[in-house]
């Protein structure tokens, strides 16, 4: 009997098998991948500026080998996902022009400041911290080559969060000052962090129909709850507090509850207005401009030496 | 952009011994810049011993709205496999 692309590709999701890139799938399906891989390829590369910023600044030259072989990494995974996302017949270009322009987002956590040094350590603890929580389960999506990428980057992601806390770690139990630079950067990176995992699960229309196609196998809120039951106690062994006077544990539930997430901040960091919106845009293009002479240089030189084999 | 630097598939060896296995792609205006940069981007971290890059455009694929009559040939063929055939319980190393 004939059964329909359609019946197919629900067969597949539904045995939990993995969509791979010449299967028939719906363009919903398609769209929806494309938006999620390219916002989170861009994160990625966009990502690299706040911890670009201390590169140079580094306190040793371990720290500074360290930031470097981190802030590679997460050129890797920006490429790691393009790839992904250009097997959904996207091309690269196309993904760039989007970012360029606005029509495409990345993680609105990329738009706040590094202002101190130990603000490597809240990244790496924190922001990374919150990303692997979010990304483990991706590592089970149901489109294949999205899924393979998400392994990768998982085994390195988990570097990155160690040396963070080993950062904060050192720092809180320095000099005075060292542990209030310390303090000073987790609590300006604690709430930016809860609302990596995204709006609330009612207010977040794209969710249901992400967790039908086992795109996205748990809620934001779920995510964001797993998220704080780890991390409270890790702030108890670096000595550091969390800036949240109602986050207490729930001996009944054996899960942290936590306070009122401040949705607006994010809303407006969301539409561009936060601190280093349009920084970061700008010096992403300018970036781009400024290599446009070595990408034109290597194709004229493969199309020379073309020539000569011929 | 990337200026119509072509896509290539890359393959890495993890160990001796083992067969290249597919890894992802890369886009690279050259043979030997694409071996670069898949030197650069994919063993990181001592996974791989040798890389193979690939066109993207030279690789030949079935397709798979052509799956059921490509591959149902080798599904009425069970007597490729050995537990198809029976055999005395007492014989051994067979």
């Amino acid at each position: 009997m004939e059964t329909s692309p359609q019946e197919q590709f629900d067969a597949l999701i539904a045995a939990d098998q993995r969509i791979e890139p010449r299967d028939w799938m719906p363009e919903g399906y398609r769209k929806s991948l494309i938006r999620q891989i390219a916002q989170h390829a861009h994160s990625e590369i966009i990502g690299m500026q706040p911890e670009g910023n201390w590169i140079t600044r580094a306190p040793s030259l371990r720290r500074k080998a360290i930031l470097l072989a981190k802030v590679q990494d997460e050129a890797g995974h920006g490429l790691y996902l393009y790839s992904a996302a250009e097997t959904l017949g996207v091309n690269r270009d196309e993904l760039l022009d989007a970012l360029h322009a606005g029509r495409q987002r990345y993680s609105s956590i990329f738009n706040y400041p590094t202002l101190t040094w130990a603000d490597m350590g809240a990244i790496g603890w924190l922001v990374d911290g919150a990303a692997i929580v979010n990304q483990v389960p991706i590592c089970r999506c149901s489109y294949g080559p999205y899924a393979r990428a998400m392994v990768r980057i998982c085994k390195e992601e988990s570097f990155h969060q160690r040396q963070g806390f080993e950062i904060l770690h050192t720092l809180s139990h320095g000099t005075p000052e060292q542990h209030a630079m310390a303090q000073d950067a987790v609590d300006r990176w604690w709430w930016p962090s809860l609302m990596m995992f995204g709006p609330p699960d009612d207010a977040s229309p794209n969710s249901a129909q992400s967790m039908a196609w086992k795109i996205k196998r748990h809620s934001n809120d779920d995510l964001r709850q797993r998220f704080v039951d780890m991390t409270v106690p890790q702030a108890g062994v670096l000595g550091l507090t969390l800036p949240d006077p109602d986050l207490r544990l729930n001996a009944e539930t054996g899960h942290y509850e936590f306070g009122e997430i401040d949705w607006a901040e994010f809303k407006e960091i969301l539409s561009g207005n936060g601190p280093c919106n349009r920084q970061r845009i700008e010096r992403r293009k300018a970036a781009h401009a400024e290599g446009a002479w070595v990408r034109e240089a290597a194709v004229a030189y493969a199309n020379k030496r073309k020539g000569t084999a011929a | 952009m990337t200026a119509g630097w072509p896509l290539w598939e890359v393959f890495v060896r993890a160990r001796r011994g083992l067969s290249h296995t597919h890894v992802g792609s890369l886009h690279a205006a050259d043979a030997t810049m694409a071996l670069r940069n898949a030197r650069d981007l994919y063993p990181r971290r001592s996974e791989g011993v040798s890389i193979w890059v690939v066109p993207a455009a030279s690789i030949t694929a079935s397709s798979p709205d052509e799956k059921e009559p490509f591959f149902d040939p080798a599904a009425d063929k069970v007597y490729r496999h050995p537990t198809f055939y029976e055999i005395p319980d007492e014989v051994e190393h067979l």
